[in-house]
């Protein structure tokens, strides 16, 4: 079941839609700040957006209202919030728990019985790489294992909808592009409808299929990009011509927003 | 680069010799430097103890003398153990009550954010009470008995409880939270698996801290009503009264244990729970 926010409102749509969807989408808060100004955006399966655009611009907002955890004022949001995950800009585990367990918490939350979130947690572990650290509390890992573990999370959840909010943006270089790749692998095997919001141009083209480019607050897409490259990516994309025409005409897209 | 460490290494055998005591030093850390100075503290005791003149000698005895007469003395310890457990079963009593009604009182405070407005500022009036006035109250409405005594501890060790859950309560961090909210957690499993395991270092910290209070409240309760099964704090003022210094003083050294001995143990529960995901705990390696 798909549901709807219209005026903040959740109503039921037909299966035909897409994925996600926004549809003259504002977000004023009370004291006036406008935020987002009418947003439009569709995002199907298998279709992979990042959203970039300067620092407070609202896209970090534009994924909580995605989720449904900000309520727009304006428009309609179309997501289906019981197949939706959201990958924060920090991994957001549990301290007290290990990582096998904080892998586990969604399903618990969505009361997957024992036995099964056991072998969904393993399954998902191992798909990034964390088995062995299965009983080691997070401070105990790195920045990149930490994200790594966020990532595994959502992965125990048959998901439709992946939100990404800067989930590298702390992460140095060499990992960041490790993880990349390892997202990359995982939209290709998943299937689920990706919006990354990231700081980085070259992050965003080298992931996507779309770039979409926001304008200083109020929010507002500015321009959009269609990525040409076809999957799996492998690094040396980074380094082709066409990667640094699309990147640098994405840039200037950016400057001329600002 | 393997080979130059060796040289080094071997060149400079004090840096080796460095790192093994530095291992043990930091073994002993937490020991050592209070064990030296309760022997400095000794050393002044014993010197001022034999400088008093003849008649005021009575008012500070030696140490071994508080410790042979005071406390290993067969009538001695035969008097002051069952206080010593008394006291401590009041505290104790007390200090449990205070856990269950300031924690519950917080929890309360923290689903209801208008209750917090409201009860909040006579948590901290009643910091302010003087006990010691409350008592007489005590006494009217329970008579000298153990719940009035139990409720002068209570008083004094209730508020770092809900102050600090509180606090941790609050302080759940708001990725978390939105994480929780997001897979549509209701309050009691946004409660049970968020806020409480987030808020245990600084109950944890709270009870630390009453714990300590809560040894000062049975003693102050038990002075204030020397009535019943006497503990530490009846002792304390029949000693005086009688002139018995050395068993003065051997019950104001066991009233400190009870004290720091509560501290301890609620310390090593504190880093047991919280070793391996919070700071503090793991500092300190236990």
């Amino acid at each position: 079941m798909k549901t709807i926010v219209e005026n903040g409102a959740y109503l039921t749509a037909p299966t035909s839609m897409p994925s996600l969807s926004f549809e003259g989408v504002g977000l004023t808060y009370k004291d006036g700040t406008e935020t987002l100004q009418d947003i439009n955006l569709k995002v199907g399966r298998d279709e992979f957006v990042s959203v970039v655009g300067p620092s407070g611009c609202g896209k970090s907002t534009l994924l909580k209202v995605a989720s449904g955890l900000v309520e727009a004022s304006q428009g309609t949001v179309v997501a289906d919030r019981d197949r939706l995950g959201y990958v924060f800009q920090d991994a957001t585990l549990l301290p007290w728990r290990t990582v096998a367990s904080n892998v586990g918490l969604l399903a618990e939350l969505h009361g997957v019985p024992k036995a099964e979130r056991e072998r969904r947690v393993q399954e998902a572990l191992e798909l990034v790489g964390l088995s062995s650290f299965a009983d080691r509390h997070p401070r105990r890992l790195s920045g990149g294992m930490r994200m790594r573990a966020s990532l595994a999370r959502s992965l125990t959840m048959d998901l439709e909808v992946f939100l990404f909010d800067e989930p590298f943006g702390a992460l140095d270089e060499i990992t960041r592009e490790r993880l990349n790749d390892e997202l990359l692998q995982l939209f290709l095997t998943r299937h689920f409808a990706g919006l990354f919001v990231t700081h980085s141009i070259y992050e965003a083209v080298y992931l996507s299929t779309r770039v979409v480019v926001m304008s200083p607050r109020p929010g507002r897409i500015v321009a959009e990009f269609n990525v040409p490259f076809s999957y799996p990516r492998g690094p040396e994309v980074r380094f082709s011509p066409e990667f640094a025409q699309l990147a640098s005409s994405i840039s200037s897209a950016l400057r001329g927003a600002e | 680069m393997i080979q130059l460490d060796r040289v080094t290494t071997v060149q400079n055998p004090p840096k080796l010799v460095k790192v093994v005591l530095t291992d043990r030093k930091r073994r002993f850390s937490g020991v050592l430097p209070p064990i030296a100075l309760s022997i400095v503290i000794i050393v002044i005791w014993e010197t001022i103890s034999a400088s008093l003149s003849g008649s005021r000698k009575f008012l500070l005895p030696t140490p071994q003398s508080v410790v042979i007469h005071g406390l290993l003395a067969r009538d001695a310890y035969g008097q002051i153990l069952p206080s010593f457990v008394r006291t401590s079963v009041l505290a104790l009593g007390g200090f449990g009550v205070a856990i269950v009604l300031g924690m519950l009182v917080a929890a309360v405070m923290y689903r209801f954010r208008w209750l917090e407005k409201a009860v909040f500022p006579y948590l901290v009036a009643l910091q302010a009470v003087p006990i010691l006035a409350v008592a007489p109250l005590m006494a009217v409405v329970f008579g000298y008995s153990f719940v009035a005594k139990g409720i002068i501890v209570v008083l004094i060790a209730f508020f770092p409880i809900p102050a600090n859950f509180l606090l941790g309560l609050r302080s759940v961090d708001a990725g978390l939270d939105d994480l929780f909210r997001l897979h549509r957690a209701s309050w009691w499993t946004r409660f049970w698996k968020l806020a409480f395991p987030n808020a245990l270092p600084q109950l944890l910290t709270g009870f630390r801290i009453s714990a300590g209070l809560a040894v000062v409240g049975a003693i102050v309760g038990e002075e204030f009503f020397q009535a019943g099964v006497p503990g530490l704090g009846i002792r304390l003022l029949q000693y005086l009264q009688n002139v018995e210094y050395n068993r003065l003083y051997g019950a104001l050294i066991l009233s400190s244990f009870l004290g720091i001995g509560f501290y301890l143990i609620f310390t090593w529960i504190s880093n047991r729970v919280l070793r391996n995901w919070h700071e503090s705990a793991i500092q300190q390696g236990t």
